[in-house]
């Protein structure tokens, strides 16, 4: 499945499809995916973009001046949608930030059976409550461990980043890029920042390592991120393959039809051929 | 019934009295089973009024790494898999025709209907948000792109395909003669659907862990696991007949023609027969995929050893088991060699959903007893019901056996 046919299925039942178009008819700029470039040699790990989460999401605000919560490796939770962490490295400590990548062919979303977890078409990857049945298949299926479930409420929301869709929809970039105090968070298409990380790295070659991830990473990701060190060295799989993730079921998902059609066919000529043997049996016994 | 007409109202009130009159129980009640599973299903009750307060993670060990556990792992990807006899036993009665096997299709049949309810129900139960699980059916979400969303559409339609091919013992228990002539006449066209059904969604159970490539051993993970589910969901459904067959027939042996009795070893030789081709296809499957993903360093890890156990010692052995014992004509051998089968394919479908997903993560699932009390609520509540239906329904007996009068005769009478 490409990208297009993707879209047009995912989008064919999206009440945002409307909204989405005219606005990409404004700007001329159809179907052209947003994104964030992370530059982690750029990271203070002051947290900032936690906390400027937490408000924008009414999720209880982490006090990152005491909590002390840099000195163990933390995934992000329910009721955390970004968490920043710290690697010691061969350069150093380094920091991370870390949330949900927003893939150009989501996983999450060609696992969910109702369209709830959902690529909107300015890249954000949404999930919407009224759709989800809380199968928790999108959290099997993502390679990077991003959805998290609510498992102590008796009616548990699936909890990851939204890219704060609904800021890009009022023309605002996420909350956790406005709040980064040294510039390590830049936001616009994905076109833009590869070319913003390309610069980087061609104008300082001894500082980055010459690759970027998200670039080519499962399928591509609107998230992308540049580094000093190794990417393995900072808590990121690098064995993930290039190959988007909906792919893997794709020629699963093609034979359904055929077998769909194909199966009753063949069973009704063995049935017939079945009978005749029957009759000749029969025949030679009589 | 046409001879003599008869007021709707006085039909209808023989059917309510003949109705009531199958309610009452038909088995002494004090029974060993009873004993264990009355407490055991009124603790699960307890135990899901919980979980439907407090969520599920008040009761079940799952986590944001195990987001699947016994619920899923065992209910749903181990049972439908035992439950695949059905589809099988019907493929060999109705559209090859092998009439030695009819007398057990119903038995085969019921038990298929009802684990697919329960185990459907037990999905339900492990879902976050089940008032949503109508929102895939009803069409305001489709997820087209979704194996669940294929494999949830194929469980539905299975289900009611399924209670066409029974429907008929249902018209004759009431004693509905010309609808059991028209509901038998669908049989054939509700069995190849079933069947394709079934082969989309045993498939479609292995497809659904395709996507958690990076999570799955990779002496598990391969391409081909629909392919394999398929299969082992051929010899798991036989061996459950098997199984399930012996243990019927002891319970419920007065039911069933004396006729049988003696020819009943040999229909379970005959499927033995079946299952030890499809073991061995399997078997050869699984060999072809270690051989071509070139995996022999993994053989020497713990893990290696794990999936050695499993694919020798419940593929393998079953295998030559199930072959010495159709060849020598050792009936009690094949119940061993059937057991051992179904041991394997529930290591194969917990180790891929459960015990081998996020392998490399320090911290390991393993089930709560709360998790374990549900799913003997279900398989428990589930022996409750098809023994409730054999009783009364002609499942193991023939229609001309069940104890007069049936409603239509009541009607008559009237």
């Amino acid at each position: 499945m490409n990208r297009r046919t993707f879209l047009k299925l995912g989008t064919a039942v999206g009440s945002t499809l409307v909204a989405g178009s005219a606005e990409a008819k404004e700007n001329g700029n159809p179907e052209e995916f947003v994104g964030v470039l992370v530059d982690t040699t750029r990271c203070i790990g002051c947290r900032a973009c936690e906390r400027a989460c937490s408000e924008a999401h009414d999720l209880p605000v982490p006090d990152i001046e005491h909590d002390g919560a840099l000195a163990a490796r933390r995934p992000t939770s329910e009721t955390q949608w970004t968490v920043v962490n710290r690697f010691a490295t061969s350069k150093g400590d380094v920091f991370v930030k870390q949330q949900c990548m927003h893939c150009w062919q989501p996983a999450c979303g060609s696992a969910c059976l109702t369209n709830a977890m959902y690529k909107t078409r300015t890249g954000p990857v949404i999930w919407r409550a009224g759709k989800c049945m809380g199968c928790r298949f999108c959290l099997v299926s993502c390679p990077f461990d991003i959805p998290k479930f609510e498992y102590h409420s008796w009616n548990p929301k699936i909890q990851k980043c939204s890219m704060c869709y609904e800021r890009l929809e009022q023309g605002l970039g996420p909350a956790c890029v406005g709040s980064c105090p040294t510039d390590a968070l830049t936001f616009g298409t994905k076109r833009e920042l590869m070319e913003i990380a390309r610069l980087r790295i061609y104008h300082h070659p001894e500082r980055y390592v010459h690759r970027i991830y998200g670039e080519a990473e499962v399928g591509g990701t609107s998230w992308l991120y540049l580094s000093a060190v190794p990417f393995e060295e900072i808590g990121f799989r690098t064995d993930l393959g290039t190959t988007p993730y909906p792919e893997y079921t794709r020629d699963f998902l093609y034979g359904v039809p055929l077998v769909l059609f194909g199966l009753p066919a063949l069973q009704l000529g063995l049935h017939l051929l079945a009978e005749k043997k029957d009759e000749a049996l029969e025949g030679a016994g009589s | 019934m046409t001879a003599t007409p008869i007021s709707p109202a006085s039909g209808g009130r023989a059917l309510l009295r003949f109705l009531a009159s199958e309610m009452k129980p038909k088995a002494p009640f004090l029974t060993p089973f009873n004993l264990i599973s009355i407490p055991v299903i009124l603790l699960g009750i307890g135990v899901l009024v919980r979980r439907f307060i407090y969520g599920l993670g008040s009761i079940t060990n799952l986590s944001q790494e195990h987001p699947w556990g016994l619920g899923i792992g065992f209910d749903v990807v181990t049972g439908v898999a035992l439950a695949g006899g059905a589809y099988v036993l019907a493929f060999v009665v109705y559209v090859m025709r092998l009439e030695k096997y009819h007398p057990i299709i119903r038995a085969t049949v019921l038990n298929g209907l009802l684990a697919y309810i329960f185990y459907a129900g037990a999905l339900v139960l492990d879902l976050g948000r089940p008032w949503n699980v109508i929102n895939p059916v009803i069409g305001n979400s489709f997820g087209y792109n979704s194996v669940l969303f294929q494999v949830a559409w194929s469980f539905l339609l299975y289900m009611l395909v399924e209670m066409v091919e029974l429907s008929p013992a249902f018209a004759e228990w009431l004693g509905w003669k010309r609808a059991r002539r028209i509901l038998a006449s669908l049989t054939l066209g509700a069995v190849i659907l079933g069947v394709t059904l079934s082969t989309l969604h045993q498939a479609g159970l292995g497809a659904l862990f395709l996507m958690a490539k990076p999570k799955i051993h990779p002496l598990w993970y391969t391409e081909f696991i629909p392919i394999l589910f398929f299969v082992s969901s051929i010899f798991a459904g036989l061996s459950m007949v098997i199984l399930e067959g012996t243990l019927t027939h002891r319970i419920f042996g007065k039911q069933i023609n004396p006729k049988q009795h003696g020819s009943y070893d040999d229909l379970l030789l005959g499927l033995g027969k079946g299952t030890a081709i499809t073991l061995f296809v399997y078997y050869f499957f699984k060999v072809l995929i270690f051989l071509h993903e070139r995996q022999w360093d993994l053989l020497a890890t713990g893990w290696g050893a794990w999936y050695l156990v499993e694919v020798l010692g419940f593929v393998l052995v079953p295998c030559v088991m199930f072959t010495y014992a159709v060849r020598n004509r050792r009936p009690g051998l094949l119940r061993l060699a059937a057991a051992g089968a179904l041991i394997g394919v529930l290591l194969n479908r917990l180790n891929i959903s459960v015990i081998a997903f996020n392998w490399q993560l320090p911290v390991h699932y393993f089930p709560s007893w709360q998790e374990f009390i549900v799913t003997l609520t279900v398989v428990f509540t589930e022996i409750w019901v098809f023994r409730w239906i054999v009783l009364r329904l002609p499942i193991l007996r023939e229609a001309h056996e069940l104890p007069h009068p049936r409603p239509a005769d009541l009607m008559t009478a009237v």
